[in-house]
């Protein structure tokens, strides 16, 4: 009876990553339609960047129209995020801002410090506008990351932005970047089962 | 008197620091003394409430009926979140500070846990949301809520803090003049319960070459984050319940990832999606809001652990002594790398410091309650708390603080926060 019982347990419980951990494994399959629907990640090498493509003309338009409310009319008026320009306390190219940053402190960041091109996408995508989330085609999200990198000075008032060209794009935040203890620690890797086991 | 009342006790207690402070000890062995101690500087007690002729109301009728949800008492309605009022238009980022200030123990309650909101709160139907597991694993797996519900689960008292905590102290030139839940209120310590992601992840086999995994909330704005695997291995769980009841819709309901001792934004709230991955994918708040700028200008960024911290939140900014006398210094410390190993006070603008009591239990990665007896003389003081954690890091002055960073960098700030007594009694804001 006991044998039978611990026999049953054994079939039903998988063993995981640790000894004292057991997973009664109720987790379903995952479609792949629930899957694509969902999987909005966008990497700086340009993994997860769909097709379609917009230029920094057309990315104008949407910003006055969707966008220009929230950041203000050239990106860094605020009160939301600012777009264009470095971070920092003064600015030569933006006289007023000490006293943008007194009203709004956050606007001592700026988008133009972000490491990655790509980010641009895959946060307009997920996020902008804010009052309506997800509403934008992916058509649009590449005009606005065009005309935001634009406004950057990063790109000619011509281009347009597609996956291939937008991972291309270098931002000035790149070689600013300092990895923490959570990069380090990510970029060890797990242990070999063995040694995890070794570990307990 | 006050004052002679005073006197009587003061001789048989000794100063352990400078600026009145107390060696707690001696409250022990004194025992009744406690409560001579505690009467010293009080009016005598007929005088205080009048010579009463009658019992109190509520002594003499009926009480009220009780409610299906319990709430504070209609006396403590001040005690409230208050909310971050300096970017009022950006709806979108809503930062609710919790009253440490009015609080004791280490256990913030549920309706009081500061919270900061970049997309508003989804209104999230238990029904149909799933968890999803994806990416370099051998089996994508969906979860419902029942089904998750199900499995063993785990609890542990965990502080949360926002990576922007204290920002204030760490960009306005001149000490703001401001109470502690508004400079440094967004933290908060709970009991949360539920999986080890380590269990669910085993489930859905991660696979070799896997080092990432981004989280992502069903929020509007889908927030998304990357951490490490082997910080979610490691001790990162996926929580249901908050202080014995499900979460709240502000902290996440019906699931949240708590990843203890990291800042405030990666334990990402309405969880839905972990896509493991073998690189981060450079979210927008690790690429901006949620970095550091160093002093040479260089961006820190995956760089979440809060460090070690402390705060004394009785007595604290704008809140008002009496009258000279005996008070308790009360106050909490916490550390992103463990538990606490010391706290010490000091009365005199740092020239002396005293041990301070840790309460019990003392955790890892959750506020600890120190406290100190006190003795104001009705003097100008300087009172400072500084903690040290069991990986002996301290927290440094706002000084060495600020030499790290550039001018306007203002997350993780931890430095020694000092608080100036005033003559009236007025306690405020201090860079010591």
């Amino acid at each position: 009876m006991v044998k039978t019982l611990v026999l049953i347990l054994l079939a039903l419980w998988t063993v995981t990553g640790r000894a004292d951990d057991v997973t009664p494994g109720l987790g379903q399959p995952l479609s792949l339609d629930t899957l694509s629907l969902y999987a909005i990640t966008v990497f700086p090498d340009g993994r997860g960047l769909p097709a379609g493509q917009g230029s920094v003309a057309e990315g104008r338009v949407l910003y006055h129209q969707q966008c220009a409310f929230c950041h203000g009319n050239t990106g860094v008026e605020g009160p939301a995020a600012r777009l264009a320009g470095q971070d920092g306390l003064i600015s030569l190219r933006d006289p007023l801002r000490p006293l943008r940053i007194r009203k709004y402190p956050i606007l001592v960041l700026s988008v133009g410090m972000w490491p990655h091109a790509t980010t641009l996408f895959d946060y307009t995508r997920r996020a902008m506008p804010h009052y309506a989330p997800k509403s934008l085609s992916d058509d649009e999200v590449y005009a606005l990351a065009a005309y935001l990198l634009h406004l950057n000075g990063l790109l000619d008032k011509t281009a347009t932005m597609n996956a291939e060209s937008l991972p291309q794009v270098v931002m000035p935040g790149r070689q600013r970047a300092v990895m923490g203890e959570a990069w380090q620690l990510a970029e060890r890797g797990l242990p070999p089962p063995s040694a995890a086991q070794q570990g307990e | 008197m006050a004052g002679t009342g005073w006197t009587t006790v003061n001789t048989r207690l000794r100063q352990v620091a400078g600026g009145g402070l107390l060696d707690r000890r001696d409250f022990l062995r004194l025992g009744a003394g406690f409560a001579t101690i505690a009467a010293a500087g009080q009016m005598p007690i007929a005088q205080a409430q009048g010579a009463a002729s009658a019992r109190p109301a509520w002594q003499r009728m009926l009480g009220q009926a009780d409610l299906p949800y319990g709430q504070p008492s209609g006396h403590e309605a001040h005690v409230q979140r208050h909310l971050w009022d300096t970017t009022p238009e950006t709806a979108g980022f809503a930062g609710w500070h919790s009253p440490i200030q009015h609080l004791r123990g280490i256990i913030t309650p549920n309706g009081l846990h500061f919270a900061v909101h970049h997309n508003g709160i989804p209104d999230i139907d238990p029904e149909g949301h799933r968890l999803i597991i994806h990416g370099l694993v051998e089996r994508p797996l969906s979860f419902d809520l029942a089904r998750l519900l199900r499995y063993p689960l785990v609890s542990a008292i965990r502080f949360i803090e926002c990576a922007g905590n204290t920002a204030a102290n760490a960009l306005s030139p001149t000490a703001m003049d401001a109470d502690a839940q508004s400079l440094s209120g967004q933290v908060s310590c709970a009991e949360w319960t539920g999986i080890p992601l380590r269990v669910l992840l085993a489930e859905a086999g991660v696979k070799p070459g896997a080092r990432w995994v981004v989280a992502e909330g069903a929020d509007g704005g889908s927030h998304a984050r990357s951490l490490p695997l082997q910080k979610l291995m490691d001790d990162a769980v996926l929580a249901l319940y908050q202080n014995g009841e499900r979460l709240r819709p502000s902290q996440g309901y019906p699931m949240r990832l708590l990843v203890p001792g990291w800042e405030g934004n990666v334990n990402v709230k309405w969880l839905h999606r972990l896509e493991v991955t073998d690189q981060p994918a450079h979210t927008k708040d690790e690429s901006g809001l949620y970095t550091r700028v160093l002093e040479d200008g260089g961006l820190l960024q995956f760089a979440p652990t809060m460090e070690v911290k402390s705060i004394i939140t009785q007595p604290s900014g704008q809140q008002l002594l009496p009258e000279p006398g005996f008070y308790e210094i009360s106050g909490l410390a916490w550390s992103g790398r463990g538990g606490i190993r010391r706290v010490e006070v000091s009365g005199d603008g740092g020239r002396s410091w005293a041990a301070a009591q840790l309460q019990s239990p003392v955790l890892d990665k959750a506020f600890t309650r120190f406290s100190i007896p006190w003795h104001w003389t009705g003097g100008r003081h300087l009172l400072m708390s500084r903690a040290e954690d069991c990986q002996g890091q301290r927290q440094p002055d706002r000084k060495a603080w600020k030499a790290q960073y550039a001018r306007h960098s203002f997350n993780h700030y931890n430095a020694i926060q000092a608080w100036r007594v005033n003559r009236d009694g007025r306690v405020e804001n201090h860079y010591g």
